[in-house]
């Protein structure tokens, strides 16, 4: 390729968005319990199955899931991944663990990072429980959980994480 | 607490991407002529012109590299009038979005119509550009098209 032809250089280009988040109901609910350290789903009335963080409704039967179930920090591993890639403007330094996270007596998991354990340590099915950042940070978020740590309990059987039958 | 009497939570959030791209050897001539205040497009083997200039000829799939200069005049396809540009919006008067081939092309480029009311508006009427005076190789050095006097 001749020098005329040759691409020019990389141009900077940006994508910008601006939103006004709404919570809604069911995450403004949730998210004023997460504030005093409570984790609180909802239960479908049909199907029974638990969600958190709730959405105000079960996709499964298509109706409002109105009936509080307050849940405990503990749960395990449903999945994981290691991030080694930075990711621009996120403070975490790879490798550091990504997981989903299945509280006890919740039908779905939600995305939570796991620490104080090897990398290499960490498995499907590992018993886990929520570490707080001191009750003076607490804040509308997730995020008043630093990250979820390894306790001294037996591995949960993986068949028992499949979603409960309607 | 009523469900119903909930105060909502809200927040203002935030989404930017910042990323480099190059326009490659066709799109690069076609933005390196705007800061020139003119406008290139690509010819194909059966003679059709396309305006902005397209890399490919959508029907055959013919790799185009023959550049030819269209405009800078045009005639508008089509057109949407935006009576209350938002914060986004490149002009802050009302204006119109505007498909509009440029004389010489066979297709048609988005860009905008302003300096007019919504009833000067036709489809089949002339444009000319109003140009930057500060081009930066971008599709921008067209600040709009005007109506042709």
């Amino acid at each position: 390729m001749s020098d005329d032809q040759a691409p020019k250089d990389y141009k900077e280009s940006f994508i910008h968005l601006e939103y006004q988040y709404t919570a809604g109901s069911a995450t403004t609910t949730f998210l004023n319990q997460v504030k005093e350290g409570r984790l609180v789903g909802q239960s479908c009335p049909k199907c029974k199955a638990v969600y958190v963080p709730p959405r105000g409704s079960c996709p499964r039967c298509g109706i409002a899931t109105s009936i509080e179930v307050p849940l405990t920090d503990k749960g395990c591993v449903e999945s994981f991944t290691v991030v080694h890639i930075p990711i621009p403007g996120n403070p975490i330094v790879p490798p550091y663990v990504c997981a989903m996270i299945r509280l006890d007596e919740a039908d779905i998991s939600f995305l939570h990072l796991v620490q104080d354990i090897e990398i290499d340590q960490i498995r499907i099915g590992m018993r886990v429980q929520a570490v707080w950042k001191p009750k003076d940070e607490w804040t509308h978020s997730l995020e008043n959980i630093k990250w979820f740590a390894p306790i001294d309990e037996p591995d949960v059987d993986v068949s028992t994480l499949r979603f409960k039958p309607s | 607490m009523n469900d119903s009497k909930i105060n909502l939570l809200e927040a203002p959030f935030e989404l930017s991407y910042k990323y480099k791209r190059s326009s490659g050897p066709i799109m690069s001539k076609f933005f390196e002529g705007l800061s020139q205040k003119k406008i290139f497009g690509t010819k194909s083997k059966a003679q059709k012109v396309f305006a902005p200039a397209a890399e490919y000829d959508p029907d055959t799939r013919e790799a185009l590299t023959e550049i030819v200069e269209v405009g800078p005049g045009g005639t508008i396809e089509s057109w949407s009038w935006v009576n209350s540009p938002r914060s986004h919006h490149l002009l802050k008067t009302p204006f119109a979005f505007a498909l509009i081939k440029l004389d010489g092309a066979d297709t048609a480029m988005l860009h905008m119509v302003s300096d007019c009311d919504e009833s000067d508006l036709s489809t089949g009427k002339k444009v000319l550009p109003v140009w930057s005076e500060n081009p930066t190789e971008a599709i921008t050095d067209i600040n709009y098209f005007i109506l042709e006097s």
